[in-house]
């Protein structure tokens, strides 16, 4: 296995200028949010709390995020109700859906 | 330098993408068939798009020095009627034999639903039959980790495939030990919003090794970029990792997986 041959001190030097800059659009983008009108859906109660894993003292808090916005059931569904993801599995009982979820592009994001 | 990216729909890109690819050291593609953005209306739709897998896109790729290779199979988009779909699996056998193809693919699941895992496994059953390498599509965003593993447990249930024969692509860092420790091959697709960065690829490179993985760019008619391997290169390069692990990752395993095939042909 190749480890990361960079040390703590060649990383911050090589990415904090870049995900400084990362980590201020994730902070303008759920301003952003709150400025804007309407009711939104429920991925940004599922992206909120994927937020809290960065904070947390452990590793592995990319595969804790991915599993954060995953379907967890199990089964599979009775019939494909399109073909786009949204980015976030819904509650069991949500209070929004979004509404480009019946389109996607190859890349499987909600609308083109 | 050369690489291969094992993963590309080059229907979909113009002859600048060949020629820039070229320029960076791409020596071989493969081409898995995929959903072109419309459901098709018919069978023959099908029949003509494998046709231009396998006649038409060679020739473009030949113009640039690059040797192409394809995959066939019905997308999980345009699965979910399985009467239609089975139509399309019959064409399939007619081009299995011709040059360039060295498989069954991109088949997998796209919202996990049981028509699509009806069709994925009928269509695993098909590889298993005609002896054929087999490239899997794994769902997007909140869909991977379900169907990830809803596909790992239909190519177990038909028993009849060496795991060793099938690479599962569009991994994350919560599905590659799933795949890994199954024994398939795993595939990090490098996309721009979705799926890995250079940099995460990278990442899980060095938490989980080079063992039966590679990189590729899936590039296609959305937003994607035709050069993303060579990009990997370059941020593992900058990271200080041996030409010997960049070349690994984005060389020899493509070339010792798809050689099974008996068909790749990397120049």
């Amino acid at each position: 296995m190749p480890p990361i041959p960079l040390d703590k001190q060649q990383v911050l030097d090589l990415y904090f200028l870049e995900h400084r800059a990362k980590l201020l659009d994730l902070a303008a983008f759920l301003d952003r949010y709150d400025r804007a009108g309407g009711a939104g859906d429920f991925r940004i109660e599922v992206f909120r709390e994927a937020v809290k894993i960065l904070s947390e003292d452990a590793p592995e808090r990319a595969r804790r995020v991915q599993e954060a916005f995953s379907d967890h059931s199990i089964e599979p569904i009775p019939t494909a109700p399109g073909k786009g993801a949204v980015g976030a599995q819904p509650p069991a009982k949500s209070g929004g859906t979004p509404s480009d979820a019946e389109t996607s592009d190859s890349n499987g994001r909600g609308a083109l | 330098m050369k690489y291969i990216d094992p993963h590309i729909h080059m229907v979909s890109r113009t002859t600048d993408d060949y020629h820039n690819m070229a320029l960076a050291g791409c020596v071989a593609i493969t081409e898995p068939a995929f959903w072109a953005g419309y459901d098709r209306s018919s069978p023959q739709g099908f029949y003509d798009y494998y046709r231009l897998l396998t006649e038409t896109e060679p020739k473009r790729a030949a113009a640039y020095g690059i040797n192409h290779h394809c995959w066939l199979c019905i997308n999980p988009k345009e699965a979910e009627d399985p009467a239609f779909a089975r139509e399309v699996i019959e064409l399939i056998p007619e081009f299995l034999d011709k040059p360039g193809v060295l498989g069954v693919g991109e088949i997998g699941l796209n919202k996990n639903s049981k028509n699509e895992l009806t069709i994925l496994e009928e269509q695993i059953a098909l590889a298993a039959k005609h002896n054929q390498l087999v490239l899997v599509h794994t769902p997007h965003l909140e869909d991977k980790l379900k169907g990830t593993k809803l596909i790992i447990d239909a190519i177990k249930r038909n028993g009849t495939i060496d795991p060793g024969r099938v690479l599962i692509d569009h991994v994350e860092e919560h599905t590659v030990d799933l795949v890994l420790s199954e024994g398939f091959w795993a595939g990090m697709t490098l996309y721009p919003d979705t799926k890995c960065t250079p940099q995460r690829a990278a990442d899980i490179i060095e938490m989980c090794g080079t063992e039966r993985l590679w990189i590729n760019s899936a590039g296609d008619w959305g937003h994607s970029d035709p050069l993303a391997v060579p990009k990997c290169r370059l941020e593992m390069k900058r990271r200080g990792h041996t030409e010997e692990t960049i070349d690994t990752i984005s060389y020899h395993n493509p070339m010792k997986f798809l050689s099974q095939s008996g068909k790749f042909n990397a120049g």
